[in-house]
């Protein structure tokens, strides 16, 4: 029994080297065989990988250049600037960038205000976001199809659009004439970040209209049956949305976390306009060219003019110094992100 | 026994409209934060600012107050202000020239990035990189790089203009093929770093769409004798032909929402910096229903191709 089985065992074996040795022959037996075609093919299979590989690495380098340029210009002094001979390499090797750009920023203060804002807001129009695309993936209600076109709209209009009236709507905050009668005066809500919080809530903050679709779309893709099992099981329509749905919407949400995030953090439009006065790391970028002119003024005592390259050193190092969290925190997260959203499915 | 039969019916129907009910009330509070941020931050500002548009608007002291102009702003904005026309075409031309880069190239570089090949999670990281790194602020800070257009010039000046597109428009030119087209070809292809850093999201929606056809459908068209050029027509381009139109959507909306925009530059100076909230309102309502005009226009005519499988 054991013999014959062995037996078995050692021909299966010996057919398997046979097989293969017979793959291994001879590539140009084979190749006549198949009257030249085999090496057409592996040529044309090597010229396609070798063409795919100069193009992405291209692309790749064409994507990479401008940050590998910044951090080398951010470490140069002033003379190595004007110097035509220094390209990549730094002659004069200095951190002074990096300690005046901080400086200009405030970049500890703006960073942890940044950080706080970014993830609050981030948090909110998630959480949001998350509750609306549930809404609309799983429930049929009455003019769910407006509604759902309203979402659109909120994606298709510039926020520009409403700016003037947000911005004067806030100025002089009022519900339904309460505060007017009470105090005498509207609230001024400018300058404080409260408008925006309630944006948020209210999916209108930034791009929540995008998150809302990338969220439903997740939703409309997972099988009914789940629900429906937990509805038989005596679970509430919240009590299933917490407990059944929400752990399988693991990677949109995770993406669209991220999302808000990153456009929060780099955000320029919205935080000019409701968090003007509060510290953050994009706003003080985008005045770091101005902030560089009065600082060199009040150290020289007039008015001078910044050459160009020095000026554009300085964003450059600012530039880098605040997309540095970023960065890392796309190391950390970027396979997860890749994946879960490239598994979403997105379709209209 | 036929009436209790029918009762039963009855009350069963009750049931599952009670159950209707139910789910329609729970339907509306998932989605209430929305109608309520809808009817709050966008309905009534929209109505406000499509009001002032029509209004001369003064700042006082604790009020704002709004005089009726007609459509003295509307003439403004088209006819005395020196800058707005120029800018609302410049830049709609421009966005139809980028948008049409960025889908194709995009479709391209998920075509790639869909194959199997050494290194494909380092390419896939780099490439969604711009998706964290071009958004926001630095877009408009990258745009006027001085810095980076005076070293673009040297080089040219040393090279003597030796580039590889001058070099083939200018055989086109000699060849005497349709210059206009061809220049506008030729600028995307000098400008191609602009159309990478905005494409990552397009490349993630049509990565997604690529991966979710069937490679049986390949397996059945190669066994049919279908070359890969052939499939890609007749089954990739069908298969993900609607997010042709989601992509559409979303770079068109994002080209219009991106903060170095000539036109929303214009309105936000006129609107911070010169504090006339009237024609600011009017400008950007001119703007928003031009490009609103041009989405529903163009998304009518992609939604005639889109071919949806089910």
């Amino acid at each position: 029994m054991t013999d014959m089985a062995l037996a078995q065992k050692m021909s299966a074996k010996e057919n398997k080297k046979k097989t293969l040795v017979h793959q291994d022959k001879d590539f140009w037996e084979r190749n006549r065989l198949s009257g030249g075609y085999l090496l057409q093919k592996k040529i044309m299979d090597i010229g396609l990988s070798i063409f795919r590989f100069i193009l992405l690495f291209g692309m790749c380098f064409m994507i990479l250049q401008p940050i590998l340029n910044k951090i080398s210009v951010s470490f140069m002094t002033e003379q190595d600037l004007y110097n035509p001979i220094v390209i990549a390499i730094p002659e004069h090797f200095t951190t002074a960038n990096y300690r005046l750009a901080a400086e200009l920023m405030s970049y500890g203060q703006a960073l942890i205000n940044s950080i706080l804002i970014s993830l609050t807001i981030a948090v909110l129009q998630i959480t949001v976001c998350t509750l609306v695309g549930y809404g609309f993936a799983r429930f049929e209600f009455p003019f769910k199809k407006f509604w759902f076109a309203a979402v659109i709209l909120v994606i298709l209009i510039p926020p520009q659009t409403i700016a003037s009236s947000l911005h004067l709507h806030f100025r002089f905050f009022d519900i339904l004439g309460l505060f007017k009668l009470t105090t005498g005066s509207t609230l001024n809500l400018r300058g404080s970040a409260l408008p925006y919080y309630l944006m948020s809530a209210g999916c209108m903050g930034l791009k929540n209209g995008l998150y809302i679709f990338i969220i439903r779309q997740f939703f409309r893709g997972l099988p009914v049956d789940l629900e429906e099992a937990a509805y038989v099981d005596g679970c509430g329509m919240l009590k299933t949305f917490v407990r059944i749905m929400l752990p399988q919407a693991k990677p949109p949400i995770t993406s669209c976390f991220l999302f808000a995030f990153v456009w929060q953090w780099t955000d320029g439009f919205y935080s000019r306009l409701f968090l003007g006065n509060t510290k953050l790391v994009s706003t003080s970028l985008s005045r770091i060219i101005d902030s560089l002119g009065a600082y060199i003024q009040r150290i020289n005592g007039v008015k001078t003019t910044i050459s160009v390259a020095y000026s554009n050193c300085i964003l450059a190092t600012g530039t880098l110094m605040i997309i540095m969290p970023l960065i890392i925190l796309y190391l950390f997260a970027q396979r997860a992100f890749v994946e879960s959203i490239a598994n979403t499915g997105i379709k209209m | 026994m036929r009436g209790n039969g029918f009762m039963e019916k009855q009350k069963q129907k009750k049931k599952v409209v009670g159950l209707q009910k139910r789910k329609a009330k729970a339907g509306y509070a998932f989605i209430a934060p929305f109608v309520i941020g809808f009817l709050v931050f966008m309905i009534k500002p929209l109505w406000q600012s499509l009001n002032m548009s029509f209004c001369n608007v003064e700042l006082g002291a604790g009020d704002f107050k709004q005089t009726w102009v007609g459509l003295t702003n509307y003439i403004y904005a088209f006819r005395v202000d020196p800058e707005f026309n120029r800018l609302l075409v410049e830049e709609l031309s421009r966005m139809i020239v980028y948008s049409l880069a960025i889908i194709v190239f995009s479709f391209f570089v998920a075509l790639i990035l869909n194959q199997k090949f050494k290194g494909r999670a380092l390419v896939r990281a780099i490439f969604f990189l711009p998706v964290i790194l071009s958004s926001g602020v630095i877009v408009g800070l990258e745009s006027n790089n001085q810095l980076m257009a005076s070293l673009a010039q040297t080089i040219e000046q040393t090279t003597q203009g030796v580039s590889v597109t001058a070099a083939l428009e200018s055989i086109l030119r000699t060849a005497g093929v349709g210059v206009r087209a061809y220049e506008k070809v030729f600028e995307v292809i000098d400008n191609i770093y602009d159309v990478a850093i905005a494409s990552g999201i397009q490349i993630i929606i049509f990565l997604s769409g690529l991966q979710s056809i069937s490679s049986s459908m390949y397996e059945a068209a190669d066994i049919e004798g279908c070359t890969k050029w052939e499939s890609l027509w007749k089954i990739t381009f069908p298969m993900i032909s609607s997010l042709f139109l989601v992509n559409w959507l979303y770079t068109v909306v994002d080209f219009c929402m991106r903060s170095d925009n000539g036109v929303i530059e214009k309105i936000q100076k006129v609107m911070v910096e010169q504090m006339q909230y009237g024609n600011a309102s009017a400008m950007s309502w001119i703007y928003f229903l031009v490009v609103l005009a041009f989405v529903g226009i163009t998304s009518l005519v992609i939604s005639k191709g889109v071919y949806y499988y089910d």
